[in-house]
């Protein structure tokens, strides 16, 4: 045995000689990504569900992949570029990836055929009290206030040279709901999955120090210290039939809503029918467990080096700010708009809540109105436009589906 | 292999170029829909929340009647109201006796049992509340 040649066909093989060459620099920047989005999650806490899982996937993909060559990798971006494109031999074959790809790529399968978000969405509805919304209707308007900030980010994109479909994809990140973000983007956008989804997490995790600053900037501090009337009882009946009426009327308004709210709204039926713990109670945790599980990796796998460092993504990082900003703006404004006509019975700082980001963004608005009037409970009261912010930011991803498909 | 990155780039669908107008008519045209969509739900809530309202007050004032027609006339004057006959408040799972617990305790205690047991709190009934004394 020659020690020599083989210790030099063991450098060849290895991956820390691919840093030296084909810019395998990026995949060492990327790698830098990976290990502060982990220290985010977890001593910052960070979503720290999500973004430990999308962290250590980014850092699996950028550890193993230096480019088509690599076999042995656990996400090949290649043949995904392959499965989008029309003229290759591959085109939406899934069997190709199963016979060719990773590990991630075969958990990513399930991205991309839109499961892991509806089978999320599925949880979230098991998890979600729509009480308060159905208590107080007028809610559904500051949630669609806050879709502001997709429609103000896709114009943006636009501006800044992105397609109409890309645009579409960056600007639900305005929506603040990450399963509805991945949802679009996969559909409309693929190959920008990874700075999207990214980004719409990044920033739902940083709704604590986003929304305050625009809070105190909009809102007074005499509307800051009103205080909200309770909300009157839901009866059990109500919320049974608040899931099937929104279900009906969602769906039959955009079709392509249908994955999304109609997996919304059968974990809520679940849950409020009384008869169904079973299924509610394990797609509150068993399920939602194992999608986050595999959602969260395979998303971290689409930010290979190669893909990922671009101008592209620093645009996109720029519009998601942007987009989150002018949706809290949006609600804000509805808000004060609400609180005048209503005589000053409704706190405006609710508006903000309006951004789906459940039940963070709710919790902001109660913390900053118990600043200001520390007998102020505003918790209830901003669930409502919460939720609301939910079906909203759906039916705007429907549209731009619609629009785009 | 650049060249290979290259030609993968080069085929990727990025989707439909659309103008700078265009962006606009459709932004605004999307926010009106969201806008109008969740108005019409907003409508639909309140008629069902008026129709379950006002069914709700009936058979409240239906409870109320029987209940006067049942009651036997008062011979001697009422006694005062006892902790349990009084109403309960909503979504309350009834009411508990307190011994030497002023309702502030009472009610920071039961926060606390109901967080750590991770129920919410009206799903339990708390009997009594009694400060021992060593």
């Amino acid at each position: 045995m020659d020690i020599l040649e083989t210790l030099e066909n063991l450098w060849n093989d290895s991956g820390f000689q691919s840093f030296f060459v084909n810019g395998g620099w990026k995949n060492l920047v990327m790698i830098v990504v990976a290990c502060v989005l982990l220290y985010l999650g977890i001593v910052k806490k960070f979503e720290p569900l999500l973004l430990v899982g999308i962290a250590f996937g980014c850092l699996l993909v950028n550890l193993s992949y230096f480019g088509p060559e690599s076999t042995d990798a656990l996400y090949h971006p290649d043949l995904w570029t392959n499965f989008l494109d029309p003229e290759h031999a591959d085109y939406h074959s899934y069997g190709a990836i199963m016979a060719h790809g990773g590990l991630l790529d075969i958990l990513y399968i399930g991205v991309k055929a839109g499961i892991y978000p509806s089978l999320i969405f599925l949880g979230v509805g098991a998890m979600t009290d729509f009480g308060p919304l159905i208590a107080n209707p007028k809610s559904l308007l500051l949630g669609a206030a806050a879709q502001m900030g997709v429609f103000a980010a896709y114009f943006g994109a636009v501006c800044l040279g992105f397609t109409g479909n890309e645009a579409a994809s960056i600007g639900i990140i305005g929506g603040a709901d990450g399963p509805t973000a991945i949802f679009l983007t996969t559909r409309l956008a693929p190959h920008l999955l990874g700075p999207i989804a990214i980004a719409a997490y990044s920033y739902m995790a940083l709704i604590p120090l986003i929304q305050p600053f625009f809070m105190n900037l909009l809102v007074t501090e005499k509307e800051k210290k009103i205080k909200m009337e309770q909300a009157r009882n839901v009866s059990k009946t109500e919320k049974i039939i608040f899931p099937i009426i929104v279900a009906m009327f969602v769906i039959l308004l955009l079709p392509s809503t249908a994955p999304l709210v109609g997996c919304l709204m059968l974990g809520n039926l679940w849950r409020e029918c009384g008869v169904t713990e079973r299924l509610s109670d394990t797609v509150q945790n068993a399920l939602m467990n194992i999608v986050t599980v595999f959602l969260g990796i395979s998303v971290g796998a689409t930010t290979a080096a190669s893909q990922f460092i671009s101008w592209e993504t620093i645009k996109i990082i720029v519009l998601g700010l942007a987009a989150f900003s002018f949706s809290t703006i949006g609600g804000l404004l509805v808000g004060k708009l609400m609180c005048k006509l209503s005589g000053g019975k409704i706190n405006p700082l609710i508006g903000s809540a309006g951004v789906s980001a459940v039940p963070m963004a709710a919790r902001v608005s109660q913390m900053e109105g118990q600043k200001a009037n520390p007998s102020n409970f505003l918790l209830m009261h901003a669930m409502g436009p919460n939720v609301a912010g939910v079906i909203g930011s759906a039916i705007a991803a429907g549209f731009l589906l619609a629009v785009y498909k | 292999m650049l060249d290979t990155l290259l030609i993968a780039a080069k085929t990727i669908d990025k989707g439909r170029e659309v103008s700078i107008g265009e962006a606009g008519v459709t932004a605004i045209f999307g926010y009106a829909v969201v806008f109008s969509g969740l108005v019409v739900l907003m409508a639909v809530l309140y008629i069902t929340g008026a129709y379950f309202k006002s069914k709700d007050e009936k058979a409240a004032a239906a409870k109320k009647t029987a209940e006067a027609a049942n009651k036997p006339a008062p011979t001697v004057a009422a006694a005062p109201v006892a902790d349990s006959a009084k109403p309960v408040a909503p979504g309350s799972a009834g009411h508990v006796k307190l011994h030497d617990v002023p309702d502030r305790e009472a009610a920071m205690l039961m926060a606390i049992v109901a967080d750590k047991m991770q129920k919410p709190i009206n799903e339990l009934h708390f009997i009594s509340i009694k400060e021992v004394k060593d």
